[in-house]
This record gives C-alpha cells, structure tokens and sequence, in this order.
C-alpha cells in the first residue's frame, strides 16, 4: 500500500517536474501573465477587502447612534423644528428619553471646507469655546489654544478659543466637528431659543422601534422619523454601491485578463501541439498529459493568486488603500485619517480564488484535453 | 546525488507554493492582530457617536446630503432623478436613500 503511495507520489513529482520545466522554457510569456494575474488578484482583492472594512466599520460605529431621529419637514424640506414637538413626544409611550439635537453646517471660505457645527447635550464646552476635529484643525493649521473667527449669519466675526483638538482615533466621525455651546450655536446661526434642529429618541424597548416611530408620525404628521438601522443600512448600501462601481471598472479588466487566457488556452502554439503528440508517441497517456498541463495552469494561478491576495492585504490595511482613497475622497477638503480592521471570512477568499483559479485552469485544460486525445502522428504532422 | 534532487522543478514548486501559503497564514494571524489593535480606536469612535449623537461617519464631507447622508432629504443626491450624474462624486456614487418607516 505504501509503496503504490509512494509511486503516485513519485508519478505526481515528475510531472510537476516536467511543468515546472515548460514554465521556465516560456519564461518570459509565463511571466508576463503570471503579472497580470497577480495585478487582477490584487485589485480584485483590494476592493473587496476595503469594501468590507469600510461597511464594517460604519456598522460597528453606528451601533450606539441615537435610536430614532425626527426630523420636521416643511414643503418636502429638512427644517427647523418648535419645542412642543419635544413635549408632544416625550410623553410617548415606549420613549425612554427625547432631547434637542442643535447641528448645522459652515463653509469656510479660507479653508473652502464645510464643517459640521453641533451642541453635545453631554458636557458642551463653555460659551466662546470650540471644541474641533482633527482633519479640521490640520486643514486650517489650527492647534488647542488658538482663536478660530468665523463669519456669523449676519456677517460679523464670531472668535472661538479652541479649548481641544479631538483625539485621532475618533476621526472617522469626529474629522469636520466643531462642538459649542447652545448659545454660541444660537447667536452664530441666529436661531432663536426654543428652536432645535432634529430630535434624538431612546426608546425603552429596542424591538418597539419601529411602533414608536409609528406613533411619532400619528402625533406629529409632518415628521421624518429616521431609524438607527436606516443609518447603518444607508452606508451599507453606499459602500455596496460604491464598492459594485468599482467592480465595473475592474471587470472591464477581468475581461482583458480572460481574453488573453481564453487566447492562451484555446490557441495551442504549433510548438505545444507537437511537444504533447512527442510526449504521447514516447508513452505518455491522455491522463498523465493533461495531468501535467493541470499542473502548469494550477501553479501559475496559485502562485499569482497567493502573491495577488497578500499584496492586496498590505495595500488596504498598511498602506491605507491610496489607489482608493481618490474614489471615497471626491473633492472634499476635510478628510479624515483612519484605518480600517480586516474582517477574515473564508468565503471571501474562496469565492475570489473561484472567482480566478477555477477559470483560468478549466481555459488551459478544454484545448490540451482536445489536442491529447489526437492521434500522436497526426499532431505531429500538423 | 542530493543536489540533483535538489535541483528538482517539483522542490522548486513545493518552496513557491509554500511560501506563498505561508504569507497567506501570516495574512490570517495577522488580521487577529490588527483587530485587537484597532479595537481602542473603535471604542473611542464609538464613544464619540454616543456622547454627540452623531448619525453619520465624517467620510465625505463635500456637500451637507453627503456628510450626513442618512439625515438628507430623500433623493437629495438625486435632484434631477434617482441615477442622474451628480456634481460632486460622492452623490454622483451614493445610492438611493433606503425606504424611511414606517
């Protein structure tokens, strides 16, 4: 038994033997698409993985968002919405705790970036001070300390002192924030008191979400009630589409790559024609040729997708994906530093090693299969 | 007698392949390593979003429908209809807003 194991072992040697010698007689011809493999691989990879990281990290930093938003519409617009909303829904049944959101947005015309202004309900800072984001404080040079004069709504200068620059770590959310107080807030936008931009609502019951907002819209009809998982399903379905734009482009690239391997594999060179019916003249059967071209096409697709997949690794999560970066950056002036975690999932890899291996192999097979089960001396004469 | 054996294309292969399977063994210890370094910055975000309130991520913030896309007026990327080619890439790449409730 051992040694029929030792045979098919020693058999299975000589032919990967044999294929490692033809690859290396093609040097150069295997090398380039052994290239362009990796380089497929690698942006396949690469959009892929960032896709995830990025849908992930949205959903992880999203899980303790404010339940539910109301917003007031007015003629189908986001507007301005009167306290007595805030009465009419604290007393809801199944609400937990409703506060007053105060948030709105500045363009800085020197900076040519909008941030987002916004009142904490949880510790503001003091009136005259701002608290603002990393990305914000890079763009504009600006350090803890500093005074930031900002144009108000009536065009006067409104100075802030800069009490604290957001820690890094926090950039993903935090990269355009400038957190004041309600007073500043009011006096800077000319909102008077009693006015709030949105209302955030806990509720008691997490599985009664959907009921309370129910309820919301009977008591305040001309209400936009927004749900935690809306939040979290509108960057999944971003990240979904942008990540589907992206796979586009890239198909347009798969195509190219199966092209070349269709014409590689369909189109047996008069050399490799002759070199299989050589091999079955001197004894070789059907089996142990296409063994051996199944050998060849699995190292080449193996080798490429193995180096494809690691690159990609390196290139989305130690070198902050730049070939991407461009993409989700658009022309926004404050962008935020972040990095991402990897989320292995082994159907991930098999379904892009499916995706690229299995292909390719079952290309290089169809034509030798083809040209193995010929009569030796006919494909030597051809 | 042992270099020849050493000279063997199947030695060759059998080192390519291993290696290879051995940076994708890395790659996957490797992600282990990561998320547990990543998991403070997690927190501190998540800490954030907590005591702010916020809604949304600070990833494009270009246009007011793109920095909070989740709280814009419904197809407010989409002025002119759902797949119209936007000003800015960010709307130009965001999808129509997901159904509101009820």
């Amino acid at each position: 038994m051992s040694f029929l194991h030792n045979a098919w072992l020693e058999r299975q040697r000589g032919l990967i033997d044999f294929s490692v010698a033809n690859l290396g007689r093609r040097r150069g011809r295997n090398f380039g698409l052994f290239l362009a493999y990796s380089l497929l691989v690698f942006l396949l990879a690469s959009v892929v993985l960032y896709g995830d990281a990025l849908r992930r990290e949205a959903r992880l930093l999203l899980a303790d968002a404010p339940e539910l938003v109301v917003q007031r519409l007015t003629a189908g617009r986001h507007d301005l919405l009167p306290a007595e909303w805030l009465d009419k829904v604290t007393g809801l049944r199944g609400v937990r705790a409703a506060e007053g959101r105060l948030w709105g947005y500045h363009y800085d015309p020197a900076a040519q970036a909008n941030s987002t202004l916004l009142v904490p309900n949880d510790a503001p800072p003091a009136p005259g001070q701002v608290e603002i984001g990393a990305a914000l404080a890079r763009a504009s040079g600006l350090a803890a300390g500093d005074v930031l004069s900002l144009r108000s709504f009536d065009g006067k200068p409104f100075a802030f002192n800069i009490s604290r620059v957001f820690e890094a770590e926090s950039e993903l959310v935090s990269a355009d924030l400038m957190r004041v107080s309600a007073t500043d807030f009011r006096a800077f936008f000319g909102i008077e008191p009693g006015r709030y931009t949105d209302l955030a609502l806990s509720v008691s019951n997490p599985r009664e979400v959907r009921k309370v907002a129910e309820k919301v819209l009977d008591r305040l009809p001309g209400a936009r009630v927004v749900a935690r998982e809306e939040m979290r399903r509108t960057y999944e379905a971003a990240f979904n589409w942008r990540q589907g734009v992206l796979l586009t482009f890239l198909s347009t690239i798969l195509l190219a790559f199966a092209l070349l391997a269709w014409d590689k594999a369909s189109g047996l060179s008069a050399e490799e024609r002759r070199e299989i019916g050589i091999l079955k003249a001197v004894g070789w059967d059907t089996g142990d040729v296409l063994r051996m071209k199944l050998w060849e096409g699995a190292l080449l697709s193996v080798a490429a997708f193995l180096t494809g997949y690691v690159l990609a690794w390196l290139h989305v999560f130690y070198a902050d994906a730049p070939l991407f970066t461009a993409v989700l950056k658009g022309w926004s002036v404050l962008y935020p530093h972040f990095s991402l975690s990897p989320q292995i999932d082994v159907a991930q890899i098999a379904t892009l090693f499916f995706l690229t291996v299995l292909p390719y192999v079952a290309a290089t097979i169809a034509p030798v299969w083809h040209a193995a089960t010929l009569d030796p001396d006919a494909v030597m004469r051809e | 007698m042992t270099s020849q054996r050493n000279r063997r294309g199947s030695t060759l292969a059998g080192w390519v392949l291993g290696m290879g399977a051995l940076a994708l063994l890395l790659v996957l210890l490797d992600s282990g390593r990561l998320a547990a370094s990543h998991a403070e910055t997690l927190r501190q975000g998540q800490a954030r979003v907590m005591s702010d309130q916020l809604t949304d991520p600070a990833l494009f913030t270009e246009a007011r429908y793109a920095r909070h896309a989740s709280q814009a007026d419904q197809h407010a990327a989409f002025q002119d209809h759902p797949m119209a080619l936007e000003h800015f890439p960010a709307g130009a790449m965001t999808p129509p807003t997901v159904m509101p409730l009820p």
